[in-house]
């Protein structure tokens, strides 16, 4: 069944390629349009209309370039990114301009940009072009033999196919017309059969021309990491204003509260003990509350079943408080490191909390396992869906948290429901712990 | 009344073993660990055990554990479990056997000696404690259209009671109402939670907390 799934889409890929390889051929024609532009503009760069230009010049190539980024990635086995350097923050004036100018002529990605739009238009007809034109070369072969030589041939015409004299009498020429059949065929066969070998040679050209460089690939790295440090950074200092403010207000006070009665207490003890008494009891009653307070911030904080037994039963008594209905499956063998499961935990918790605010749902599934070094987490709620990242739903925050540890999140909410959002982190697992069954 | 003990904080150890001992307890073991738990619930046999959750070395609910494991040796080996925090799925794992004398309170229900003593009595007796916070989460998370989701506040805090253990004639003085008020109130709860009607508190309790446990 498989094998046979595979070999159907064998023979899609070899139908398919030479048919794909003519359309990144013509491609070509704006891509020329587009690097005589960008030339142009760098041939007046001594100018300031050059300097003026030369962004916008770029930025075009750019999006030209994506392009191709964007078929390579789907056509063939490569996966280019963007290699683009960070464009430095925006600022207004003459400063700005310059300052834009500069990275955007700095950036080695731009040069290897411009070696692609002025390259890529000739190494597409002999790489990714090839099998489609010698299709189309076939096809000619097959309508030559069967009339448009002869009509050639009757008009006094005079051509070459191949290395077959196309003139008067061709079409009465047997052994010139089984030659143009053969070589026809041929070119056909050879087109079919050239064309996924053909596609991957030019995904390859285009990963090597394209793809990041070392220095691009560290300098991105080093952004996102930059960037999520220092949401790392103002999400805890957030953090401890908040536990600070609640323990202020919360056990702080009321512990002073108690304090102070406890001294009306002791000096109410002889002159009014069943006014000491009545004391007593309201002391009992706010060191209650405090715990209580206490014990709410420390869910906020750590919540208990997480300490205990990991990120799988802490969902799992999560969902048990949820007002949904809620059905997890874990399939976690081990622990991953504590802030992971934090953060794992976290997300989970305001993912259910979105559900029931917003979806309308009336049921959630939950399904969290560990594979291939990935913690993934798969919330389904069948609510009305259309939810968006950006619609201040909180899920672009969950999306900044989890972005701390590389984890990344995705929303998949068509209207009408259901709407799935998965959670990847990668992580390592301790080795498990014994829960009982 | 034979007691064994596990607290790791010496302050409040101390303190359950001298509130124990002036209601006429016999401390058979106070222990500060999950792996000497196990072993003191399985030599003393003691007639109630009272247990802290989170317990060294793991300082996880290495109390918890120990004392499913001993239920699971000793079936029916009653149990009170103390701890900072209720949760649901701790309250689920101690109930899931269904053989009763299970007690689970927030710690600060010792505030109230009296209270406290009781529940320890009626766990030892076979009996439940369910702390009201158990209960009350339970009611906040069920939706509407939900049988539990269907009782009246008024049903809910007599469900409530229920769960702690307690008897029509103690919930009705708690509620100050008649026992007869609660016996209709009983009626309601098990009909729309579609429950056995039984006047067994005992058996009433379990059935109410394994419907709770489904």
């Amino acid at each position: 069944m498989n094998g046979q799934l595979a070999r159907q889409s064998r023979y899609r890929r070899h139908l398919l390629a030479p048919a794909r390889g003519l359309r990144l051929w013509l491609l070509a024609i704006p891509t020329i349009l587009v690097a005589s532009w960008f030339i142009t503009v760098v041939s007046m760069i001594t100018g300031f209309l050059g300097v003026l230009l030369f962004p916008s010049a770029t930025l075009l190539m750019r999006r030209q370039v994506d392009r191709y980024r964007d078929l390579i990635n789907r056509w063939t086995d490569e996966h280019i990114e963007r290699p683009y350097l960070p464009e430095p923050p925006r600022e207004h004036g003459v400063q700005g301009i310059i300052k834009r100018f500069v990275a955007l002529l700095t950036d080695p990605a731009t040069w290897r940009d411009y070696l692609w739009v002025a390259a890529d238009p000739v190494v597409v007809l002999f790489t990714a072009a090839l099998p489609g034109l010698l299709i189309l070369y076939g096809v000619w072969g097959f309508l030559l033999a069967a009339f448009a030589g002869g009509m050639i041939g009757h008009y006094g015409g005079s051509d070459w196919y191949a290395w077959v004299h196309v003139d008067p009498g061709y079409d009465r020429d047997a052994e010139r017309l089984v030659s143009t059949l053969v070589i026809a065929t041929a070119c056909v066969v050879a087109g079919f059969l050239a064309g996924p070998r053909m596609m991957a040679v030019y995904g390859r050209w285009g990963r090597l021309v394209l793809g990041p460089t070392e220095k691009s690939r560290l300098a991105l790295r080093v952004r996102h990491l930059s960037e999520t440090r220092s949401e790392a950074v103002d999400a805890s200092a957030a953090e401890l204003r908040r536990i600070e403010r609640d323990l202020h207000d919360g056990a702080q006070a009321r512990l002073v509260a108690m304090g102070m009665t406890l001294g009306a207490i002791e000096h109410l003890l002889d002159k009014d003990p069943a006014k000491a008494r009545l004391l007593l009891a309201q002391t009992r009653e706010s060191s209650a509350t405090a715990l209580h307070e206490l014990r709410d911030l420390v869910r906020g904080i750590h919540p208990p079943v997480l300490a205990d037994r990991g990120v799988g039963d802490a969902v799992k008594a999560l969902a048990l408080d949820h007002p949904l209905n809620v059905e997890v499956n874990v399939e976690v063998p081990g622990r991953p490191e504590p802030p992971v499961e934090s953060a794992a935990y976290f997300a989970v918790s305001e993912i259910l909390t979105n559900a029931a605010k917003h979806s309308g749902a009336r049921r959630v599934w939950i399904d969290m396992r560990h594979e291939a070094g990935m913690l993934r987490v798969t919330v389904t709620d069948d609510g009305r869906g259309g939810a968006s990242l950006d619609a201040g739903t909180g899920l672009r925050g969950i999306e900044r948290r989890i972005g701390t540890f590389d984890g990344v999140l995705a929303l998949n909410s068509p209207v009408g429901g259901p709407t799935i959002v998965t959670l990847e982190l990668p992580c390592a697992l301790s080795s498990p712990k014994t829960s009982p069954s | 009344m034979r007691v064994v003990l596990a607290e790791d904080l010496a302050l409040l150890r101390e303190g359950l073993v001298s509130l124990l001992e002036t209601h006429d307890f016999e401390i058979a073991a106070a222990v500060d660990n999950g792996p000497s738990l196990l072993k003191a619930l399985l030599d003393h046999r003691p007639d109630v055990a009272v247990v802290d959750v989170r317990l060294p070395p793991s300082f996880t609910d290495e109390g918890l554990q120990a004392a499913l494991e001993a239920r699971r040796r000793v079936p029916g080996l009653p149990v009170l479990v103390l701890s900072q925090y209720v949760e649901q799925l701790y309250a689920r794992e101690l109930l899931a056997d269904g053989s009763g004398g299970i007690g689970y309170l927030l710690k600060d229900r010792v505030f109230d000696a009296a209270q406290f003593v009781d529940a320890v009595r009626r766990v030892a007796g076979g009996g439940t404690a369910m702390d009201p916070e158990v209960i009350s989460r339970l009611l906040a998370s069920s939706t509407r259209d939900s049988p539990l989701g269907r009782l009246t506040p008024r049903e809910g805090e007599v469900l409530e009671l229920m769960a702690q253990g307690r008897s029509n004639a103690a919930i009705a003085e708690k509620l100050v109402v008649t026992e007869r008020a609660v016996t209709k109130h009983t009626a309601n709860i098990f009909a729309k939670l579609d429950l056995p009607v039984t006047g067994d508190d005992n058996r009433r309790v379990l059935a109410v907390l394994a419907y709770l446990n489904r």
